[in-house]
């Protein structure tokens, strides 16, 4: 049996027949090919496949890709494709890096880098939510995310200097 | 080091992180090949058990499945995991790859399943039905090396792997002489490594050539090519062994494992590519462990404080089967028992302990995290018991800087250190003072506050092949290309540690050049020359000096070469800014781009220069390095719930001379969470009947973001004069240096109510009970002091 599902991944739509069983992060992963989503805990727990569904972080290791039916997901690969600067002319003169990918580079806020898709894509859904998160508020937003390089540090001033570059941008 | 230090030195970011966080990099996972099929691991649910029979049959049959694989399958078809670590009279608790007649952990591989697709050959897992016969589990170390114990082994005479006994100095004499001994037993608990990402492997097999191809996340990758060569019984110069992107390892990918012969043997049995792909539990159960030692620690002490001896007796809980390295870690605990005090008599005895658990191995830091501790912790307890301050115990028992090189009675050669001016750096930054007079008030309102304080040397840049069971050279290999790119291959493996920066910007001062000019290779044995790994705090230490050797052979060529061109003696050629110029007439030079191509156009060479620009180095060092520092922390304990809250933490480490201040810093942060987690949080820990109760992160608590104070790091600079770099070494600094600071600021915080150790891990819960327990000191103190 095979469910049919219309998901919008990083913009482009996709029609697929998917078992029921299979986990989004898998869908993600092995169907479409997009490998920088990870999976660390298979729980819920690590962060590593962390996807925004809708605007909103969620775990796609323990969510089916039928429930993502009808969604707009964006993964690590499409980030830079929603950061409005890039839009307008391509590139911002980083790369056409997404500032919270801009800032984990700046800040040396990954080492090994497993946990870095999940963790920046998290960050992007903090700053969503709001937009100048206190130090401690963006350690709590990282609560469903584990790091097991940095120590969290420099992670944390990375999102703290994504967040003052997107206010700058937005004014 | 280099003739301009333009970029070593400086925080550069890293040339490793656009690809990774652009989710360009590729992992094990994250390899695909056509017909790729599914290895899945049927693994024993009991900790000690015989294997009755195992019936594949339903599994044969499902949907999918290609194969199913026993141990009878392949006896003698696949070697055994191999154990590297010879000690004398150890016992040969080696293990096959898949179990046959008994099963002595949870997690033990029983039988593989190999499928065209992921899920079914999951599924299948479930369909093989194997018929065991529980024995008793042995889990208590102690209990284990009791007399009349059960066995995990019908052949040997008892549970004990081996003992190991180190004497230095007068012992005896020591503890005669002295005026107090300090008594203690101290835990130091087993722990999960939890690299971010679990091991995998992917292996394809080309049977014209014959070629086999493995991608595995491992530390080691010609280590682990030519051990699985060997286990296969496949020559290794077929074997292409590739190490894509690393999602951490903390030593837990310092190793061989059953899992990457058994998947490189399934695809050259079916010949299609196999991929497994470790789920959390399996790495919870079936990758190596670390630490897990008891230690009855003495100290013999003058009334002024001065440390006169000590003696350790230890037991190494080793699991029930020797991994890589398993049977040597106890024994580097042992040479490190002196930390950084002059202590001239020490006798260490360790009792190696064979249990129904996985293997213990190389977990950050690997025996000094150990050593530190206990060491720290006694120091602490002789401050208590003297009414001292721990910093005034330290600084009487350092070895002065003009006592280096510092033999110790362990037999070690210590290089360099300046422990005193590095203490009083860390007491500065921290405003030691005054945090210990507003403890004095604190507690006069009847807070539990404590400041923690620990000063760690460890051992590095692992190390003269002579001290290590497997060579401690590393190579690497320069080639400058025809356009003036350069390329080097290492045969240190980074995963997240970032060498391909470093590395780069020291090629770069060497040569003149950008480090953006400077590609470093990794992990690919048909690219990289024979290598060691990454591990021990060496890559920079040994394999950077590797490399180092190599830009230097370059330099002199291209000096020759220039020189000719020039029309100069090659002594009097300078490297600057791309150029190679006259020092006497710096108007006079070549290009490096031109020098370059003149060495490949080989129409201009001097007489007996051979054309082409590369070099290889295999560097061995003459010793260790003996990185130092001092931690210096403040924690608040909630009275209500036993929540210890890290109100502070300061970080003064010397790892010699820094190439990249941003790397060290990551380092040093990642380090300390990682002891925060082993003090606070962290435990693995197996019920009575040997099953794994923390098998997953549901019940493994790891610290979080929020559990983690700024932590403020510096540093003091003593170079070593072991390798020409001047660097020791700084991965492994932190975990060492901050468990003990951690664990000593909360007994400092409960000194008040009489307590004087807590044993690992501090939990909240731990903390409750102990509040609520009437004041142990008349007790505590009449035990402790003879």
């Amino acid at each position: 049996m095979a469910i049919d599902v219309r998901i919008s991944v990083n913009g482009k739509e996709h029609e697929s027949k998917v078992e029921p069983r299979l986990l989004l992060v898998h869908y993600l992963r092995d169907t479409l090919g997009l490998t920088g989503t990870h999976i660390g805990c298979e729980t819920s727990l690590c962060g590593a496949c962390t996807v925004l569904l809708n605007g909103k972080a969620v775990k796609s290791c323990t969510m089916l890709a039928a429930q993502a039916d009808g969604a707009e997901i964006t993964t690590i690969e499409g980030l830079a494709g929603t950061w409005k600067p890039n839009g307008a002319n391509g590139k911002d003169g980083h790369g056409g890096l997404h500032p919270m990918q801009e800032g984990f580079w700046e800040k040396h806020g990954l080492q090994c880098g497993y946990c870095t898709p999940g963790m920046i894509l998290t960050a992007v859904a903090l700053l969503n939510e709001n937009p100048k998160p206190s130090e401690s508020e963006i350690r709590g937003a990282l609560n469903g995310n584990l790091c097991r390089c940095t120590g969290y540090q420099n992670i944390v001033e990375a999102i703290q200097y994504a967040a003052k570059k997107m206010e700058a941008k937005s004014r | 080091m280099a003739t301009v230090a333009k970029y070593v030195g400086r925080p550069m970011k890293r040339k490793e992180d656009p690809r990774l966080i652009q989710g360009l990099a590729h992992y094990v996972d994250d390899i695909q090949l056509a017909n790729m099929h599914y290895m899945a691991v049927v693994r024993s649910p009991y900790a000690h058990a015989k294997i009755r029979s195992v019936d594949v049959s339903k599994a044969k049959s499902a949907h999918g499945v290609v194969a199913v694989i026993t141990g009878d399958d392949i006896r003698g078809a696949i070697g055994p995991v191999p154990c590297a670590a010879q000690i004398p009279d150890m016992k040969p608790a080696f293990r096959t790859v898949l179990a046959t007649d008994k099963v002595r952990f949870v997690g033990e591989p029983v039988a593989v399943i190999v499928a065209n697709e992921r899920y079914a050959a999951r599924d299948a897992v479930d369909l093989v039905e194997v018929d065991y016969e529980p024995l008793t589990a042995l889990v208590d170390p102690e209990k284990a090396i009791a007399k009349g114990s059960p066995k995990l082994y019908d052949n040997f005479a008892d549970n004990v792997a081996y003992r190991w006994e180190l004497e230095g100095g007068d012992v005896a004499g020591a503890f005669k002489k002295a005026d107090k001994v300090i008594k203690q037993r101290m835990i130091n608990q087993r722990l999960i490594p939890m690299a971010m990402e679990p091991r995998g492997v992917v292996a394809t097999f080309d049977p014209g050539e014959p070629k086999l191809t493995i991608w595995t996340s491992t530390q080691i990758p010609h280590l682990v090519r030519t051990q699985v060569g060997a286990m296969l019984g496949f020559s290794e110069t077929s074997i292409h062994l590739i190490t894509p992107e690393v999602g951490g390892g903390f030593g837990s990918k310092l190793n061989v494992y059953a899992e990457e012969a058994l998947c490189a043997h399934l695809a050259m049995k079916i010949g299609k590519p196999v991929k497994w792909i470790e789920s959390r539990r399996e790495n919870f159960q079936a990758t190596i462990h670390g630490r897990d030692f008891i230690n009855y620690v003495e100290l013999a002490v003058k009334r002024d404080g001065t440390i006169l001896g000590a003696r350790y007796k230890i037991i190494a809980d080793l699991g029930a089967y020797y991994q890589l390295l398993t049977p040597l870690i106890p024994t580097l605990t042992g040479l490190m028992l002196c930390g950084s005090y002059k202590i001239p008599a020490i006798r260490i005895e360790i009792t190696g302990a064979l249990t129904n658990k996985m293997a213990t191995d190389a977990y950050r830091g690997a025996g000094r995290p150990e050593a530190t501790y206990f060491i720290e912790r006694a120091m602490d307890i002789v401050a208590a018991e003297l009414n001292k301050d721990p910093l005034e115990i330290r600084r009487k028992n350092f070895p002065a800087p003009k006592d280096f090189p510092y033999a110790t009675p362990t037999g070690l050669i210590y290089d360099t250190a300046a422990y005193e001016k590095c203490l009083d750096a860390a007491a500065k930054a921290s405003g030691y003072a005054k945090l210990r007079k507003e403890q004095a008030a604190a507690r006069k309102n009847g807070k539990l506050i404590g400041i923690g304080v620990s000063s760690y040397v460890e051992i590095c840049a692992m190390g003269p092949s002579s001290a290590m069971p497997a060579g401690g050279w590393e190579s690497g290999t320069v080639r400058i290309e025809p356009t003036g790119k350069v390329k080097v291959l290492t045969g240190s493996s980074p995963h997240g540690q970032g060498q391909e920066t470093s590395f780069a910007q020291v090629a770069a001062d060497m040569l003149g050049i950008a480090p953006d000019d400077v590609l470093v290779v990794h992990g690919d044995t048909s690219e990289v020359p024979y290598g060691i790994g990454t591990f021990g705090s060496r890559a920079t230490a040994v394999g950077g000096t590797a490399m180092y050797k190599c830009l230097e052979k370059l330099r002199d060529k291209l000096s020759k070469i220039a020189a000719h061109i020039l029309e100069v003696d090659p002594s009097k050629v300078a490297f600057g800014d791309r150029k190679i110029y006259s020092k006497a007439d710096p108007k006079k030079s070549v290009s490096f781009n031109d020098l370059v191509s003149a060495a490949y156009v080989a129409k201009t060479l001097p007489p007996g220069v051979e054309p082409g620009l590369e070099a290889t180095t295999f560097f061995e060092p003459t010793n260790f390095t003996f990185p130092f520092g001092t931690h210096i922390c403040v924690v608040e304990i909630d009275r209500d719930t036993g929540d210890v809250k890290l109100k502070k933490y300061v970080a003064v480490d010397d790892c010699g001379n820094v190439i990249n201040p941003l790397l060290v810093d990551g380092q040093v942060h990642g380090g300390i969470v990682q002891a925060i987690g082993q003090v606070l949080f962290e435990e693995a820990v197996y019920d009575a009947e040997g099953q794994l109760i923390t098998g997953e992160l549901t019940d493994y608590a790891l610290p979080h973001a929020a559990d983690i104070p700024r932590m403020e790091t510096s540093r003091t600079v003593t170079p070593t004069p072991v390798n020409p770099m001047g660097v020791k070494g700084v991965g492994e600094a932190g975990t060492i240096g901050a468990t003990p600071c951690v664990v000593n600021a909360v007994v400092d915080a409960l000194a008040p109510l009489g307590i004087t150790h807590v044993d690992l891990p501090i939990k909240r819960e731990r903390i409750w009970g102990l509040l609520r327990k009437p004041a142990p000191r008349a007790k505590a103190k009449s035990g402790r002091v003879r």
